[in-house]
């Protein structure tokens, strides 16, 4: 066991500071009042290796270890967790599924591109009557048949809450082929790929959250990714991942708020002290670092294993459950702290305290994730648990 | 013991659940987008008599007392806490302050206009050092021969940008602090000096409107001192107490309506082939939402008949207050993760809901104000005086 970041990590983690102060921070307010994606953060961003944050050099990654990823996540998401989600959205789902499934071929294809920036990636699983339960997919993947040119697939449903739709040069599609569910990678100007509604959203008002139509829109059989039928394994992988990002994300924007209260709480002046020398204030804070701390080490630990290469079901579920709860609890405390001011959103706490509330529906909500840590704790027990 | 509503308050309920649901309701979704007081509907209330639900007849109200103010600020809290908040601030600590606390002829002259809804009402307290700390106001007024000089800025004023008459807390004798130094006076929004400063941009209740004002050599005439010089501290500190309770009624509404919310999306939505009321997450989401909801339906209620019997409410006012604040943001937070991603789009109401209803936790005395009430209310029957 050794809980020290290493110099590398440390070292990382400084540059994460610098330019999430620099370039995140400053459009923060904006990003989220005026509901726009944060294109120019992701320009930066590019140039700074992060939207490769977690490939490998090959592919013009940055090749970051998990436990370093988190902290760009988790740094990030300090100061605008419409940023982190969105880029979190476009590494963790999207890159990294590319990266495990993709063939040499998809892979040099798309990776360097999305290394780049020069596409973002959405994914597109979601549909309206399949939220929660998404082994109720009706997209169809069928083959192509008369007309086409052999070797088409035709893509056809509807996808909702789609992360990153609006600003995607790549989607990911899960749909229902005749062996089952299966994977494609469709890019942006694929004829019948049209990009719909944006969803107003409570707090993530940065992330561009689409619904998708897919209209006879064909994508060539290489296009597939991974296996037919293997699409729900592939988009369970990437939840998984995605739910320790989104933990990271959460870690992020609980530590800074129990920062922005605690200033709060030293220059605010009522009944003659500054409010931290209330005791309830004290608590507060205390309760909300304490369960940051907690947050912490579960983050990085699962941060970590996601390197390890082993399953991550389980973890990523503690791991995603703890941290919409802290995100949740700690930014509503925090928001208390700052009375009428928390309540402003001219001052950031508002944000943030919307923002978090995402984290228990986002990438599965939480009753889904305590199912599958149910599960876990029956595995033996010949007890089978179904959501 | 008898828990039934007398016939009058039944039919006040059903006369205002009719007006909230065809006049309040469908507008509830607008006036949080636009921003925009809902004008019209306070026109349309004060026409039927709402907006003096609880004063008596001979001041142009309706004479339904506390309880019937409390179904009110209920059925409004069913559907649209922005609106209840306006009427709240009106009813309920504006005109109630001068109810409480005016001569017969300021009564007369003001609470019958606003019992009337004539004219809307606001009660002017907070400034920006003094929120939580209301005794630190520093806005001062001077006497001047028959008249008081006023000079101050008061911030967070709900209704304060629209309002004709306001109560205004101001330091008379700084010397003196809470007991004698405090006076509160009934001012006209015409008055010279009086201006309307900026606007807040907050994250809920945005149907409602949240200013400054400012104070510059505003003059008052001698006879707008409400109550006695010197106690307007505890003058306002009594309008607040009643405010408590009422807006624990606006709570239980708000909880009301999430519990609805929430039993029908259940019923509604399938996923994993059955309805989500067949998910024993779900049955104990709603079963503990509806414990919480008869609690403090329970609560309310016993506190307003205790108000309309003219029995001591203070702590449990406070009660009401904190613990209704609570379960109505519960309440949301469970509503909106029980419908998952469209509880987060702002297209549905349950988004707006949870915005609305985190306010309550803050103002009109943050609920840490409130367990202080209730605390040191405790130990004073203890024999220990406790300090804020």
């Amino acid at each position: 066991m050794n809980f020290i970041l290493s110099e590398e990590q440390q070292m990382f983690r400084a540059m994460f500071r610098d330019f999430s102060a620099k370039e995140v921070a400053p459009r923060a307010e904006e990003i989220d009042h005026e509901e726009k994606p944060p294109l120019e953060v992701l320009r930066k961003a590019a140039n700074q290796g992060f939207l490769g944050a977690t490939l490998p050099e090959d592919y013009f990654g940055a090749e970051l270890d998990g436990v370093s990823y988190a902290l760009l996540i988790e740094t990030l998401a300090g100061d605008c967790m419409s940023t982190a989600v969105t880029l979190a959205t476009h590494v963790s789902l999207v890159a990294m599924t590319i990266l495990g499934h993709g063939t040499d071929a998809q892979k040099e294809q798309y990776l360097p591109l999305l290394a780049s920036g020069e596409a973002i990636g959405a994914f597109a699983l979601t549909e309206p009557d399949a939220g929660t339960d998404a082994t109720a997919l009706q997209t169809r993947a069928t083959p192509s048949t008369g007309g086409g040119p052999e070797g088409e697939v035709v893509l056809n449903g509807v996808k909702t809450w789609v992360a990153n739709g609006g600003i995607a040069g790549l989607f990911l599609v899960f749909a229902a082929a005749p062996g089952g569910i299966t994977a494609f990678v469709v890019e942006k100007d694929t004829p019948g790929l049209t990009v719909g509604y944006r969803e107003p959203t409570l707090g993530l008002r940065g992330v561009a959250i689409n619904t998708l139509y897919l209209e006879n829109c064909r994508v060539p059989a290489a296009n597939r990714l991974g296996e037919e039928g293997e699409g729900w394994d592939i988009a369970q992988q990437a939840l998984h991942r995605m739910g320790i990002t989104l933990a990271a994300a959460g870690l992020g924007v609980a530590e800074n708020a129990v920062d922005v209260a605690a200033q709060f709480a030293s220059e605010r002046v009522q009944f003659g002290v500054p409010i931290a020398q209330k005791q309830a204030i004290q608590d507060y804070l205390a309760d909300g670092l304490i369960e940051v701390e907690a947050l912490r080490y579960l983050v990085y630990h699962g941060a970590w294993l996601a390197d390890q290469g082993n399953d991550l079901t389980f973890d990523a579920a503690v791991v995603k459950v703890f941290a919409a709860r802290v995100a949740r609890s700690v930014t509503n405390r925090m928001l208390q702290v700052m009375g009428g001011y928390g309540y402003m959103e001219d001052y950031p706490m508002a944000r943030k305290y919307r923002d978090a509330r995402a984290l228990g529906i986002i990438g599965g909500p939480t009753e889904l994730q305590q199912v599958i840590v149910a599960r876990r704790i029956m595995a033996g027990r010949d007890v089978e648990i179904t959501p | 013991m008898d828990f039934t509503f007398a016939p009058e308050h039944v039919a006040l309920r059903r006369l205002v659940r009719e007006f909230a649901e065809n006049e309040v309701a469908p507008l509830a979704m607008e006036i949080d987008r636009e921003g925009q007081v809902p004008f019209e509907t306070l026109r349309k209330m004060a026409k039927i008599g709402l907006l003096g639900v609880c004063f008596p007849q001979e001041y142009g109200g309706m004479g339904a007392g506390e309880t019937g103010y409390c179904i009110l600020m209920e059925e409004l809290g069913r559907v649209c806490t922005s609106t209840a908040t306006n009427v709240g601030a009106h009813i309920g600590i504006g005109a109630m302050s001068i109810y409480l606390d005016g001569t017969e002829e300021q009564k007369q002259k003001f609470l019958t206009p606003l019992a009337r809804g004539e004219k809307i009402a606001a009660f002017v307290l907070t400034e920006a050092d003094a929120g939580s700390d209301a005794a630190a106001i520093r806005t001062r007024a001077v006497r001047d021969g028959n008249e008081w000089i006023i000079n101050g800025t008061k911030t967070f004023n709900t209704n304060g940008s629209f309002a004709d008459i306001v109560t205004v807390l101001a330091v008379t004798d700084p010397t003196l602090g809470v007991r004698g130094g405090i006076t509160a006076f009934i001012v006209e929004s015409d008055t010279p000096g009086f201006t309307v400063g900026t606007h807040e941009n907050k994250m809920g209740i945005r149907g409602s409107s949240t200013a400054e004002l400012i104070f510059e050599d505003m003059r008052v005439a001698h006879e707008n001192v409400l109550g006695k010089v010197g106690e307007g501290f505890v003058s306002f500190m009594k309008t607040l107490d009643l405010g408590r309770l009422t807006l624990g009624a606006a709570c239980l509404g708000g909880a009301e309506a999430a519990l609805e919310a929430s039993i029908h999306w259940a019923k509604t939505r399938k996923q994993f082939g059955l309805e989500l009321a067949h998910k024993q997450s779900v049955q104990w989401m709603i079963a503990n939402m509806a414990t919480e909801v008869e609690a403090l339906r329970s609560l309310v209620y016993r506190v307003a008949w205790m108000v309309d019997t003219g029995q001591p409410f203070t702590q449990l006012a406070a009660m009401c207050k904190m613990y209704g604040s609570e379960v109505a943001s519960r309440a949301i937070d469970t509503t909106l993760q029980i419908h998952g991603g469209l509880g987060y789009s702002r297209d549905y109401p349950v988004e707006r809901n949870f915005r609305d209803a985190r306010i309550s936790e803050i103002f009109e005395g943050t609920n840490e104000i409130q367990r202080i009430v209730i605390a040191s209310n405790i130990f004073r029957q203890h024999g220990v005086r406790i300090r804020p």
